[in-house]
């Protein structure tokens, strides 16, 4: 696991000296590749022991120790509706920061971080409004492959809506 | 001048040392008030507070607080010289509160960055007119009036020393400023700047103390010398240097042409022989309700003030170690290797991190005390606005709560008095038709209770009424049919309800009907109580009861599943493991055992938080007694895993807006770094109630 640690720590030390305007930190997520905003990544970690916390929704999974810093964590796999996968050594925490709420999200595996010019991303052609769509905000085009462009303050900051539903099912 | 102006630190200085001096004369009037007369120290207190304020306030450039200041010192010089027999109290001290509330909001206005613009016209003809009353009131060709002093002299001589007039002499004066004071050479600057109303003839070095950016150094290391030409006594000299802040020492020569320098030297000595009492009852002379002492004259280094915000950190910093340092000494790969010296060290550093520990949580101790004397002004406000008679007491004003707890409870205390003053104090006239003393009285007690404070308001008014409270709650449809059948208690927890107030008209100081849901909210926020008793016609008490410390708690570790929780000790009576005959299940299914003869529910932390694993066999686990707020229950978990100080944390904001989960107060890291979430007594038995 070290050695992982490593790996990104360079990634990261590597990305702070040039701009990180237009940067996205892909990742991989059942069989669709997605990207976040490299300015909201404060770091990346692997799994850790998580603290389950009751009363919330399933997505949720609890909360961890970041160096005294207690975050909660988010299985995006989940969030997204997607069937759960258990976690392996792929498995990674992406620590997200916005607007002073820090939040784990946990992904099947990390990529890499690509530069994705504003030209290159197409608006989300608004088909549906099922769960998992509502997060993306654009699709963007690297080479030959797409990356869906998640909206991260909506991440973090839309659960009021679908709240309720959630915790009767609970 | 225009550049100390933008000159932040000083500014600052300023701001601090002014409003700890404004809150000190507050309070000195009040007590005066109180006896009715103005003793000679209060005077003089006062006076010198508005001196200070008028040349500080001057060298900020602050003009208006500067006049408003100097009129005031006028008047108190008046009153101080002329010792007037007839001095309206009351009157006078309305005048001062108005000049310190108008200070109080010129210095929160600068603090906001803006022009301290505030016109001060009104109040100082007031004040004018005021001495101008006092000088005709008391005439001034009274025999009876003891002056041994010549009027023209502004400085404050004991009366036992007279003045002697005689023929200039020249003085040596070395004065050194506390150290680290900063700022030495504008405090030089002040003193040179006082010292010209009493002499023009003066020499000091260094001589440009403002424009020499040396002379910072120089004050440090020689002190400010000054050659003075007077014919003020030296003793004279010596208060008058006294009344400036930040001098630690006073060293007064007499320079003499043909003395010689021996003599000169046996005169330093016996100098000294007489500053160090003077400095020791200049410290007695200082109300112990100063926090921080920066403002003071020469013995306040003991104490230095820090941002909370520092603080709040090093008590993260330190928590932080106290789990690495677990971390450290319990690690895996140390197990079955004999370390004795390892051991030895790694005991050494326990206690140390444990030490530091305690150490930090103290230094966020402050006194209730500065909270407390803050009701007076509120007091007296009142009873002189509606005309009542009220007296407030205060006890126990030294105990010491964290001062985030402080933080929250200050207005809510202020509601609280507010509404005894004004709801429940009756006016004189009602109080003696129901026999009760003409003065109404509040107290404010303050003690430790355990892991509590008990801030306790009583006061001896007219009480709650439960009919006025429940034909309110009735017509504002608080409550239904089921009133009747309240207790008092329960009938009185209604005031603390939204949009309840049984006061009809709304007066200046409360009754909007907004007061006490907030003063609940904010008590709760900071995970206290209120508790309500009354009797109508006798008055009215209100508990409140707050944690010690926000941050931390004595815990007991449980374990429920694989996840860990934390049980405050306080709230545990007892701890068994319970015979599986001994449980039995009533026709709603809900558990209970009988201990004792008692009867008691038992909750299973499994079931309430749907753990995934754990012990569902009641003699697999071990019940532990709680002890709510109205109901004592059983919890049920896997084990105890032993007690522990832990450190409280807020659970992440994400979680906190995402859903209020009942019965969970917050969450702390343990020392092998895992997360135990911290549970919440109260609101586990409650929540339980109301499942049920």
């Amino acid at each position: 696991m070290a050695e992982v640690y490593d790996e990104f720590d360079d990634l990261e030390m590597a990305e702070d000296d040039e701009t990180e305007e237009g940067k996205y930190l892909t990742f991989n997520l059942d069989t669709e590749a997605y990207g976040l905003e490299i300015t909201y990544v404060t770091e990346i970690i692997g799994i850790q022991k998580i603290t389950e916390v009751p009363e919330l929704p399933e997505y949720v999974k609890g909360i961890m120790s970041l160096r005294g810093q207690i975050i909660p964590v988010v299985d995006v796999r989940l969030r997204f509706g997607k069937p759960a996968r258990s976690y392996d050594e792929r498995t990674c925490v992406i620590v997200v920061e916005i607007a002073d709420i820090t939040v784990g999200l946990i992904v099947d595996g990390v990529t890499e971080v690509v530069a994705i010019p504003a030209e290159e991303i197409v608006p989300h052609p608004d088909l549906d409004e099922s769960d998992s769509r509502q997060f993306v905000k654009g699709i963007g085009k690297v080479g030959t492959s797409v990356k869906l462009i998640l909206d991260c303050h909506k991440l973090l900051t839309d659960d009021e809506g679908e709240n309720p539903d959630r915790e009767i099912g609970y | 001048m225009a550049e100390q102006y933008i000159n932040d630190p000083m500014q600052e200085v300023f701001i601090f040392e002014t409003s700890q001096q404004l809150e000190q004369m507050e309070q000195s009037v009040i007590k005066t008030e109180a006896l009715g007369r103005y003793p000679s120290d209060t005077i003089n207190e006062i006076f010198r507070i508005m001196h200070t304020i008028k040349s500080s306030a001057a060298m900020m450039l602050i003009n208006n607080m500067s006049v408003l200041a100097h009129t005031t010192e006028d008047m108190f010089y008046f009153i101080r010289e002329e010792k007037p027999q007839y001095i309206d109290v009351s009157t006078l001290s309305d005048l001062v509160f108005e000049g310190i509330d108008f200070m109080k909001q010129e210095l929160e206005k600068i603090k906001n960055g803006a022009e301290a613009d505030g016109n001060p016209e009104i109040l100082i003809e007031k004040i004018k007119a005021h001495l101008v009353l006092l000088k005709e009131n008391n005439n001034l060709t009274d025999s009876k009036v003891v002056n041994n002093e010549p009027v023209k002299e502004k400085y404050y001589i004991s009366s036992n020393k007279t003045a002697k007039i005689s023929v200039p002499k020249t003085y040596q004066v070395m004065l050194r400023f506390v150290e680290n004071c900063g700022m030495e050479n504008i405090r030089a600057f002040t003193v040179v700047h006082n010292l010209k109303e009493i002499t023009e003839n003066f020499k000091c070095i260094p001589e440009d103390v403002i424009n020499d950016p040396d002379c910072v150094e120089i004050i440090k290391r020689d002190g400010f010398v000054l050659e003075i030409k007077t014919p003020e006594s030296r003793d004279k000299l010596e208060a008058f240097f006294h009344t400036m802040a930040f001098i630690e020492e006073i060293e007064i020569t007499e320079l003499n042409e043909f003395q010689e320098i021996r003599e000169e030297i046996s005169n330093l000595v016996s100098d000294e022989a007489i500053i160090v009492p003077q400095l020791k009852k200049m410290a007695a002379e200082q109300p112990p309700t100063k926090e921080t002492p920066i403002s003071n004259g020469g013995y306040g280094q003991s104490m230095i003030s820090v941002s909370v915000e520092k603080l709040d950190k090093l008590m993260n910093l330190v928590g932080e170690m106290v789990i690495s340092e677990a971390m450290v000494t319990q690690n895996p790969d140390l197990k079955g290797l004999v370390l004795d010296n390892f051991n030895k060290s790694a005991r050494q550093l326990r206690k140390i991190t444990n030490e530091l520990q305690d150490m930090v949580m103290s230094i966020r101790m402050v006194p209730l005390g500065p909270t407390f004397f803050k009701m007076n002004r509120i007091v007296r406000d009142i009873s002189k606005k509606l005309g009542k008679d009220i007296t407030l007491n205060i006890m126990g004003e030294e105990t010491e709560v964290d001062k985030n707890i402080i933080e929250q409870i200050g207005d809510p205390l202020m509601h609280i008095v507010r509404n005894s003053a004004d709801h429940g104090i009756e006016v004189a006239e009602t109080r003696i038709s129901q026999g009760k003393p003409r003065a109404g009285t509040i107290t404010l007690e303050a003690k430790n209770a355990g892991g509590e404070v008990l801030i306790i308001i009583r006061d001896d008014g007219k009480g709650l009424s439960r009919e006025g409270i429940l034909k309110k709650a009735f017509e504002n449809g608080l409550v239904g049919e089921e009133a009747a059948t309240m207790t008092d208690t329960e009938v009185f927890n209604l005031i603390f309800l939204p949009g309840f107030s049984t006061k009809e008209a709304v007066t200046e100081f409360s009754g909007r009907g907004v007061g006490m849901d907030v003063v609940a909210k904010n008590i709760e926020s900071v995970g206290g109580t209120i508790l309500v008793e009354s009797v109508e016609g006798r008055g009215t008490t209100i508990t409140l009861k707050i944690p010690l410390t926000l941050a931390i708690i004595e815990g007991m570790n449980i374990r429920v599943g694989e996840t860990c929780y934390t049980l405050p000790i306080m709230a545990i009576k007892e701890s068994f493991i319970p015979k599986a005959q001994a449980v039995f299940r009533d026709t709603d299914d809900n558990e209970m055992i009988m201990i004792r003869g008692q009867c008691y529910p038992i909750l299973r932390l499994k079931d309430r938080y749907k753990v995934k694993k754990g012990a569902t066999q009641i003699d697999e686990g071990i019940l532990i007694m709680l002890e709510g707020e109205n109901k004592t229950t059983c919890l049920f978990a896997d084990e105890l895993l032993g007690e522990q100080q832990v450190v409280v944390k807020t659970l992440p904001k994400y979680i906190q807006r995402m859903k209020k989960i009942e019965g969970l107060a917050g969450c702390t890291l343990l020392g092998d770094g895992n997360i135990s979430l911290i549970l919440d007594v109260n609101g586990l038995v409650d929540q339980k109630r109301l499942n049920n």
